[in-house]
């Protein structure tokens, strides 16, 4: 599948900005701190970033509202509708936290339940598809949600710093959704290792009982639509390649940052904020990289016809 | 859940429809244009029409951006920067006419013979031959030479017709079809519905091509032979039939020259020439009185073997001994056959055996009386429904005619000929060799400021008819009809430009090209004629073809190359007339001609070939173009086309003719005649009646339907000439026994080729070069999407094929390590090119292939310098050489068949070897100026969405 | 409107396709952009249609693909890979995924003959539909910003101003093989469904669960020729040579 920069900053931005507007809601950093504030404003732009950047691959982003009417069918109409439903609550606790620096417990939660289902439904869209195999898993959500969620814990971690709160518990829970979410795609990445199609040329041309099926000919010689937005296709040295700087860049490094934040770091000093920071940087660079390869290697059941 | 949109369903395509006829390729189906606002909205089949029934082909359907396409040529130009740089000026119609005057009158006061005018693609040759005629010069034809006269010279020398426009399969009977050499023809929609009736009905379609493409992939068998070796293949199956005794004795006796007899004299100029009485008829033996009779004698028995004593005492053998003699040699044993062509000799052997099974055991009776040219009455009509079609991939071989030849042979051996399930006619044919003119063009029949005595192309009936001089020098500038290609019905395009370069035998002093894309696809060896073109004489500093002028619509690698474009309209936009005297478009239970007429005006200033030729004609005073006080006679073509006269009461259409529009062939003007075609869908179909439908050669009603027709002024019978003694009259000239004899240079190669019966030799430059060097044959393939280069300027078809690979047999891209996407160097002995490879495993494992004319030069056809079709199409063209590679003899010998002249394009052998990835093909050449203004984006018909 | 219809339509419009004569000619391809660019919906564009990277928007291609038996049915004479073209365009599945990924509605399958549409005024053009079809049937137009597919040419084959023959798809109506042929196949009795019963009609990625209504059907089984060599003269008769065949024809001359 063609990795459309559009959608990777999507996924990525909106998928960290709802993991830590996720732990702002529960309420476990003072919403007194000016740090608490930003971060609440900081979610909320990620979000709005990621959602905007969605519709820039639209054809015609002016009927992009007719987008929520089919959420009992579709997974992309219910994303939308989620999306903008948990603004509602997102922006009351924005509200209290900043105005009022106060956590408001109902909106928090509801706010919180709104990110996860949110996430959950982004991530269906590509899970949902039997087109294309590699997405088409529940460990799809599983790797966004936990992907959401340790960036979110370690945002949280970095706000929770700079505001002079105790990181520790915070920056502890990040470790643990990292690991998760690492050791999810690791088990994610094996799966696609493993997979053998069961939609092949010779099942896609019904042709399979006279032989070997094989593309002679292309319909037309240069690109096409589907060819440009499904026909891409990255060599398996590269993959890995990619795939260790992936996990090395957003798994290995942000572990080791805060591990040594936890370790060497001061309670309220500067060493905390700058751990976290770095670790932030890491993640979310790992993340695109991660995000890049999970389309760059899907493969689209239609490439059985253009002999990809 | 909101409801379901409502749909506007009954909208209709347009607000008129007009029929007429498709010229996106020589098929000449009818179309359906609607229109919209004035605009075209869609083009269709037309239901009526009986080429095409409705259907229609990709180049058909995209008909709407060849109309459009910004490479049409948009007024008369006149070449300001040099030749090839594409770089003109515009000029009027009055300049331009007025110097197409003065350069061709003088050449006609002068020396007429310095007009060359050569046709491509055309199908107005009754009018350009016409013209060329009046005009005097001797150098006239069209592009049969380069195309396929092997199959029309041995068609019409054999069996007085041949396939495509000539004649078709039985598609209603036939139940078993051999296709030879065919992946697209010209007959594309007729092959396709025919094809489909067939393999609906069961019949077996075997088809034999190297590539297993178009046709080929729907084969119920498909014989992938070694490219040149097809006639071989014929003839051991004819080896067959013989030595099963599957062969039709009774139709070979009443229809064919099997009985004639064949003088036995060696070492006599009459030698293997038929015996004849004094009124020239051949003999026969007749077995019951035991004497020599002549052969069409009513109620006679003859000999098909023997040899008999003649009244003058020297001795003669009926030709159907020789025959036998020869085919049932070991020679042509399927075995022996086997690793030539590449063929199992029990796929030859299982082939025989179904023509044999279904010519004999499915023999088919159709109950219709009729009455043969001897008066004799039958019951009906016995069919032997095996059919065949081939086309280019047989006669574009240097023994192309031969073997076309020869596949004539095998289906009058089964009496498969013009019966129920075989190969049919298609009126105006059978058509004999004697009622075909000779050639004119020798000294003799032209001269300042008069007509050529007669046609310019005809067939000769020995070398007497050659046009040479006395020296034995070719008189025409393509050398046709000389001792090189003394049968070249159809003239030899292919060398007019490297003959005229070289001033051999003369040179001229002004080409004048219609439609053909001679400084391209349409030439061998592209980047010589490219320089020939470009050439200036060292000390005059002039081109060594002074002047040229060209004819066309779009802007294409040859008018880049003119100094003088007359730009034609498209072919919406103009009449034609698809005529009798020409290539019609009859069916075999039909006589059929047909019409273009502008359905759309031209929005440039442009005008049809066809009326400036007329009005060419007039400026020139040619008689016939205008009247005694000078005066032009036609307005433009639509009236030429209505008022001309061939002779008295034939005229360019057959239909509608006569006062009242209801006289068919004969009948006197009717100026009423092009709204009858319109009227009537552009086309006229006449039936044949039930009674002439079959054996049209030799049936009574239909050889007076002909005559009633106008075809012919009196019954002309085709006896099957198996035995061809024209050829043979060659052959004794070239043995020095006969006058004129042939010079010596040519007498190996006469004697090699002009067998009197159908033979096979080995292609001539596969015989000349190292064949362990170049142990692959390179051939392209029509595609069905694109004709010729008459597709790229076409935005939709040519993203169907923007670019062409090099198919290559997967053993052969293993063996040079090669894989899809590699580059390769594919060399001839006469150059290399530089091309992308694919792998495929579907074709004959010493051939490699590419599609037709995908390769453009860059800027022509309006298209982008870095157009896929330019940057990494490519043409085999620039392998092959007009001549052949040198022989020791210090001559250099045309690249084609030595009988006719053909163009052998398939000879072509080749190495491949791996190269380095390129981002181009090679070779490249400098950039014609584009042309036209091209949009960067189409959303045609998007103003009807509304 | 992005559910299927409750009740799956007992009309069932689609194509069925013959493998056994597709030649490949393109012919189906070229009619159906050319009656579709000027009919339903945006026109099908072309982008840098006289350029490098030409491209466009067409609602029914071609696909040619070579078989190599490997155990599978062996045929052809001078070596037996094969040929087989393959025109490809929407199937109007029964479960059509496409239909249920849109997230306007824009998608939809009619209730009462099955045909899978696009509303086009609704569509924002986010190509999910084309991601969740494994046919590739979808194609976005990118002057338009919306997706286009194969209507079954919904505005002839229901059109009043035209002759009865005429109201089918342009694709079919222009098919020089025959090798298209249209009709309702959710009535057994229909033409297409006897053809598709006779002849082993086969869906496509069956596994993908979407349950197409166009139906394929492939290659017929071809016999070699080599088994059909013919019967020689009666034993005993001389073969070598042309002797004895002539003193056949001889024989055959007699009974003329």
């Amino acid at each position: 599948m063609h990795p459309a920069l559009s959608i990777i900053v999507f996924t990525t931005s909106s998928g960290l900005g709802y993991g830590l507007a996720f732990f702002l809601g529960f309420g476990l950093l003072d919403p007194a701190a000016l740090a608490t504030k930003a971060a609440h404003v900081i979610a909320l732009g990620l979000i709005s970033v990621g959602l905007l950047s969605s519709t820039l691959h639209l054809g015609n982003p002016q009927r992009a509202w007719r987008a929520l009417s089919q959420w009992r069918s579709s997974w992309l109409s219910r994303e939308g509708v989620l999306a903008i439903a948990t603004f509602v609550p997102l922006c009351l606790s924005a509200w209290a936290t900043l105005f009022e620096s106060r956590h408001s417990w109902p909106a928090g939660l509801v706010g919180s339940l709104g990110c996860a289902v949110t996430v959950y439904c982004t991530a269906m869209i590509y899970a949902s598809l039997r087109t294309v195999e590699a997405w088409h898993t529940p460990l799809t959500p599983a790797a966004f949600l936990a992907f959401a969620g340790a960036g979110g814990a370690m945002l949280a971690t970095f706000f929770a710093a700079l505001g002079g709160g105790d990181a520790g518990p915070l920056a502890a829970l990040a470790l643990v959704l990292l690991v998760l979410a690492w050791g999810t795609k690791l088990v994610w990445r094996r799966r696609l290792r493993a997979l053998s199609s069961a939609s092949t040329p010779e099942t896609a041309t019904g042709l399979g009982a006279l032989g070997r099926v094989r593309l002679l000919e292309r319909p037309h010689v240069t690109e096409n639509y589907l060819t440009r937005e499904m026909g891409f296709r990255i060599a398996r040295k590269h993959a890995r390649k990619l795939a260790a700087i992936a996990f090395g860049l957003g798994g290995a490094v942000p572990i080791v940052l805060l591990a040594s934040a936890a370790l060497f770091a001061a309670e309220g000093g500067i060493g905390w904020p700058v751990f976290a920071f770095l670790a932030l940087w890491a993640y979310a660079a790992g993340l695109l990289v991660e995000r890049w390869l999970f389309f760059a290697e899907a493969r689209h059941s239609v490439m059985n016809y253009y002999g990809g | 859940m909101s409801p379901q949109p409502r749909l506007a369903l009954s909208d209709p395509v347009g607000d008129e429809t007009r029929k007429t006829t498709c010229y996106m390729c020589a098929c000449r189906c009818g179309i359906d244009v609607h229109l919209k606002d004035g605009r075209i909205r869609y083009i269709e089949g037309n239901r009526d029409h009986p080429v095409n029934r409705g259907v229609l082909c990709a180049k058909g359907s995209a008909g709407i951006m060849q109309h459009y396409a910004p490479a049409r040529l948009d007024g008369p130009l006149l070449r300001s920067g040099p030749r090839g740089s594409g770089r003109f000026r515009r000029i009027s119609w009055e300049e331009a006419l007025g110097l197409a005057t003065e350069w061709m009158g003088s050449v006609r006061r002068t020396d007429p013979k310095k007009l060359a005018f050569f046709t491509g693609r055309d199908q107005s040759q009754a009018l350009t031959s016409f013209w060329a005629q009046q005009f005097g010069t001797p150098n006239y034809a069209a592009h049969g030479g380069f195309c396929s006269v092997n199959m029309a010279a041995a068609g019409i020398m054999t069996i007085g017709g041949a396939f495509w426009e000539f004649g078709a399969p039985d598609w209603e009977h036939s139940k078993l079809f051999v296709l030879f050499g065919v992946a697209e023809d010209h007959d594309s929609n007729p092959l396709k519905l025919g094809i489909s009736k067939l393999k609906s009905r069961g019949a077996r379609f075997v088809s034999v091509n190297p590539v297993r493409t178009g046709y080929s992939a729907v084969a119920d068998n498909w014989i992938g032979i070694r490219p040149g070796t097809d006639g071989l293949l014929i003839l051991a199956l004819v080896h067959e039939l013989l030595r099963t005794r599957k062969v039709d004795v009774d139709y070979l006796v009443r229809y064919t020259n099997a009985p004639w007899l064949v003088i036995d004299a060696p070492g006599t100029a009459e030698h293997g020439l038929f015996a004849r009485d004094r009124e020239g008829r051949a003999l026969i033996w007749e077995t019951v009185t035991e004497q020599a009779v002549h052969h069409d004698l009513k109620g006679a028995r003859p000999a098909l073997s023997g040899r008999y004593e003649l009244a003058d005492g020297r001795f003669a053998r009926p030709s159907f001994q020789l025959l036998a003699e020869k085919y049932l040699d070991a020679a042509y044993a399927p075995d022996a056959v086997a690793a030539e062509t590449g063929v199992a000799a029990e796929t030859i052997r299982g082939l025989a055996g179904e023509i044999a099974r279904v010519a004999f055991e499915e023999e088919i009776f159709v109950d219709q009386p009729w009455t043969d040219m001897h008066g004799e009455r039958h019951d009906g009509f016995v069919g032997r429904p095996v059919s065949f079609h081939a086309m280019r991939g047989i006669s574009a071989h240097s023994n192309g005619f031969q073997t076309a030849r020869a596949l004539h042979l095998l289906q009058v051996l089964i009496g498969a000929i013009d019966c129920p399930g075989g190969f049919r006619y298609e009126p105006p044919y059978p058509k004999p060799v004697e009622a075909h003119p000779r050639p004119h063009g020798r000294a003799e029949h032209f001269g300042s400021e008069q007509p050529l005595a007669g046609p310019h192309l005809g067939f000769p009936r020995g070398p007497e008819d050659l046009l040479i001089d006395e020296n034995g020098q070719p008189t025409r500038i393509d050398k046709a009809f000389s001792w090189d290609a003394p049968i070249s019905a159809h003239g030899l395009m292919h060398m007019v430009i490297a003959n005229a370069h070289a001033g051999d035998p003369y040179p001229i002093d002004t080409l004048f090209l219609y439609m053909a894309n001679m400084a391209w696809n349409s030439s061998m060896n592209t980047a010589g004629v490219i320089k020939m073109l470009e050439d200036k004489d060292a000390e005059t500093g002039e081109y060594r073809i002074p002047r040229i002028i060209v004819a066309d619509a779009y802007a294409s690698e040859m008018t880049a190359y003119a100094d003088l474009v007359l730009p034609d309209t498209t072919y919406l936009e103009r009449h034609d007339c698809i005529s009798m005297l020409d290539r019609p478009i009859s069916e075999p239970d039909a006589v059929q001609d047909a019409i273009r007429w502008p359905v759309v005006e031209p929005d440039r200033d442009v005008r049809g070939f066809q009326s400036v030729l007329l009005d060419l004609g007039a400026r020139l005073k040619l008689p016939g173009f205008v009247d005694a006080r000078g005066t032009p006679l036609y307005r433009d073509y639509a009236d030429y086309i209505v008022r001309h006269e061939r002779r008295p009461g034939i005229g360019p259409l057959a239909g509608f003719r006569g006062t009242q529009g209801d006289r068919a062939g004969r009948g006197a003007i009717n100026p009423a005649q092009l709204e009858r075609y319109i009227e009537n869908g552009s086309f006229f179909a006449h039936p044949v009646p039930a009674e002439a439908l079959y054996f049209k050669h030799a049936n009574r009603a239909y050889q007076d339907f002909a005559v009633k027709m106008g075809f012919f002024d009196q019954p002309q019978p085709v006896i099957f000439q198996l035995y061809q003694e024209n050829l043979q009259k060659f052959r004794l000239s070239a043995q020095g026994l006969r006058e004129p004899v042939a010079p010596e240079t040519h007498r190996a190669r006469i004697l090699a080729s002009f067998d009197p019966l159908p033979g096979w030799y080995r292609p001539l430059e596969e015989a000349a070069i190292d064949r362990e060097r170049y142990p692959l044959h390179a051939i392209t393939q029509r595609p069905a999407a694109m004709y010729h280069s008459w597709g790229s300027m076409n935005a939709w078809l040519r993203q169907i094929h923007t670019a062409n690979p090099l198919y290559v047999p997967g053993a052969v891209c293993d063996a040079a390590g090669l894989a899809d996407g590699d580059w390769a160097w594919v060399i001839s002995p006469h150059g290399r090119i530089k091309v992308e490879v694919a792998r495929m495993e579907a074709v004959n494992g010493a051939t490699v292939w590419t599609w037709n004319a995908i390769g453009k030069r860059k800027g022509a056809w309006g298209l982008d310098e870095n157009a896929p079709e330019a940057k990494k199409g490519f043409l085999l063209n620039h392998l092959i050489h007009e001549l052949l590679p040198p022989k020791g003899d210090g001559l250099r010998w045309s690249n084609s068949d030595p009988v006719t002249g053909q163009a052998a394009w398939y000879d072509l052998r080749v190495r491949i070897e791996k190269a380095e990835p390129g981002a181009h093909s090679e070779p490249q050449f400098r950039a014609v100026e584009r042309f036209g203004e091209a949009p960067d984006e189409l959303r045609y018909g998007q103003e009807w969405n509304s | 409107m992005t559910a299927l219809p409750s009740q799956p339509s007992a009309t069932k419009l689609g194509l069925v396709i013959d493998l056994d004569i597709c030649v490949g000619c393109h012919a189906c391809v070229v009619s159906c952009k050319e009656w579709n660019t000027g009919g339903y919906g945006a026109a099908l564009s072309d982008q840098d249609p006289y350029g490098e990277h030409v491209s466009g928007a067409w609602l029914n291609r071609i696909h040619t693909f070579e078989i190599v038996p490997e155990g599978g049915e062996l045929v052809g004479e001078a070596g037996d890979a094969r040929i087989v073209h393959f025109p490809k365009s929407c199937l109007h599945c029964e479960e059509a995924p496409c239909v249920t990924v849109c997230p306007t509605g824009a998608s939809y399958k009619r209730a009462e003959d099955g045909i899978v549409l696009v509303a086009e005024d609704k569509c924002i053009g986010c190509g999910l539909c084309a991601w969740a079809c494994p046919y590739g049937a979808r194609e976005m137009d990118l002057a338009a910003g919306v997706m286009k597919k194969c209507t079954l040419c919904v505005d002839r084959i229901y059109n009043e101003t035209f002759d009865e023959e005429d109201r089918v798809p342009a694709c079919v109506r222009t098919c020089p093989a025959n090798a298209r042929h249209f009709g309702d196949l959710g009535d057994p009795g229909s033409q297409v469904s006897k053809m598709v019963a006779a002849r082993g009609g086969i869906d496509l990625m069956p596994e993908q669960g979407t349950r197409p209504v166009n139906k394929y059907l492939p290659p017929r089984p071809r016999t070699t020729l080599a088994a059909h060599a013919p019967v020689g003269p009666a034993a005993g008769e001389d073969t070598g040579g042309a002797t004895g065949f002539l003193a056949w024809i001889d024989t055959m001359l007699e009974k003329i």
